[in-house]
C-alpha cells in the first residue's frame, strides 16, 4: 500500500474556500511533483478533493496571534493534508 | 511595494550579454562582505558596466541610495536537464527591519523559457515573516511568476521575497547572477516623488495578491502601509483606514 499526498492552502478555514496553494507528493513513483510546476490548482476548492476521492487527514488549528503579534504575516494559515492510499 | 519585485526587460545591451557567459563561466571574483559598490567591482569590469547602466544605476539608488554596499555576489548555473527545484526560500535569515531592505539584482544573459525552468517568484511575499527555506512545503501558489524573459533582462527585489530556482528540462545551460546590496543611507523618499499624491499610488499599495488568504491579506495592505510611511517619512499615510482605526484611542476626560 502507498500514499499519494496533496496539500492545500485554502483562502480561509472552511473545507470549501478557494483553493489559493498546493503541493503533492507521490509514494507510488509514478510523478515527480516539483516546486513550480504549474500555475493551474488541482481543484477549485478542498471539498472538490474529497469529491475526487481525497481522504482529508490533517488540517490546519485556529491558533490565535501571539499578542503583539497581530498584524505579524508569516506561513499560509489554512492548511489540509489529504491521501490516496494505492493498492 | 506591494509586488516586491520591479522586472526590467531586456534592458541589458546584446553585446555585455554576449560577453557574460564567458565571464559567469569563468566566475566573478569574491568581495569581502559589505564592500562599497565603487570598490567591489572596478571600472571596465564586467558587473561595473552592468550595474553602471543608466537603468540598472537609477533603479538602484531610488531603492537604496547612492553609495549602497555589496553584501555579496553568486553566479547561479543550472545544468541541462538539471536535477531538482529549489525550495520555495527568501535569502539569508529571517529579518524584521521595518524600515529598511535590502535589494537583489537577479540578471539573465540569455532568453529564459519556459522549459528551461526559471526563477519562480511569489509576488506579494516579501512582508512575510518566515525563515529561509522553512517554505519549502510551498510548491506553487496561485499568482506566481514561473519566469521566461528575453536575454539582458533585470530583477531587482526585496530581500525577503519568496523565491527559488526551477528545475531545468531543457538541454540548455541556465546563468543567472545575483548582487545584494546594502543601504547605508535612511530609505526615505529616495525616488522620484514627483508623483507621491497620485491615487494610483494607494490604489497599488492595496493591490491583493491571488495566493492571499482573505484575512491575511488584510495585513498586508496593514504592513505596506508601515512601510510606506517610513519610506515617505509620512505618519499620516493609510489605505482605507486599515491603520487608523486600530490605532484610533481618543483620550478619555475626567
Amino acid at each position: 500500500m502507498r500514499q499519494q499526498v496533496l496539500v492545500l492552502y485554502l483562502a480561509t478555514s472552511a473545507l470549501d474556500a478557494p483553493v489559493v496553494g498546493w503541493s503533492s507528493y507521490d509514494g507510488t513513483g509514478r510523478t515527480a511533483p516539483a516546486t513550480g510546476d504549474g500555475d493551474e490548482p488541482p481543484y477549485e476548492t478542498g471539498v472538490a478533493a474529497l469529491l475526487d476521492g481525497w481522504r482529508l487527514f490533517q488540517a490546519s488549528q485556529l491558533i490565535p496571534p501571539a499578542p503583539g503579534h497581530e498584524y505579524g504575516t508569516s506561513f499560509l494559515k489554512h492548511e489540509f493534508f489529504f491521501e490516496k492510499l494505492d493498492t | 511595494m506591494a509586488q516586491g519585485f520591479l522586472r526590467l526587460d531586456a534592458i541589458v545591451p546584446e553585446e555585455l550579454n554576449a560577453e557574460a557567459i564567458e565571464v559567469l563561466t569563468t566566475g566573478v571574483p569574491p568581495v569581502p562582505y559589505g564592500t562599497p559598490l565603487a570598490e567591489a567591482f572596478l571600472p571596465g569590469t564586467f558587473a561595473r558596466r552592468l550595474v553602471d547602466l543608466p537603468l540598472i544605476a537609477g533603479a538602484l539608488e531610488s531603492l537604496v541610495g547612492p553609495a549602497p554596499t555589496v553584501d555579496h555576489h553568486a553566479v547561479h548555473v543550472r545544468e541541462p536537464q538539471g536535477g531538482t527545484a529549489q525550495p520555495l526560500h527568501g535569502d539569508a535569515i529571517i529579518d524584521t527591519r521595518a524600515d529598511a531592505f535590502d535589494v537583489q539584482l537577479m540578471y539573465y544573459p540569455h532568453e529564459v523559457t519556459e522549459q528551461m525552468g526559471g526563477t519562480l517568484l511569489v509576488p506579494g511575499s516579501h512582508l512575510r515573516r518566515t525563515n529561509e527555506s522553512d517554505t519549502g512545503r510551498y510548491q506553487n501558489l496561485l499568482g506566481q511568476v514561473r519566469l521566461t524573459c528575453p536575454a539582458g533582462t533585470v530583477l531587482l527585489l526585496h530581500h525577503g521575497i519568496w523565491h527559488g530556482g526551477r528545475r531545468n528540462d531543457s538541454d540548455r545551460r541556465r546563468y543567472m547572477f545575483k548582487i545584494r546590496f546594502n543601504p547605508t543611507v535612511p530609505q526615505v523618499r529616495l525616488w522620484d516623488t514627483a508623483d507621491l499624491v497620485d491615487p494610483a499610488v494607494a490604489a497599488e499599495l492595496a493591490v491583493q495578491h491571488p495566493w492571499y488568504e482573505h484575512a491575511t491579506g488584510r495585513l498586508e495592505i496593514y504592513n505596506r502601509v508601515a512601510l510606506w510611511r517610513a519610506l515617505t517619512d509620512d505618519d499620516g499615510f493609510d489605505i482605507d483606514y486599515w491603520a487608523t482605526r486600530v490605532t484610533n484611542r481618543p483620550r478619555r476626560t475626567a
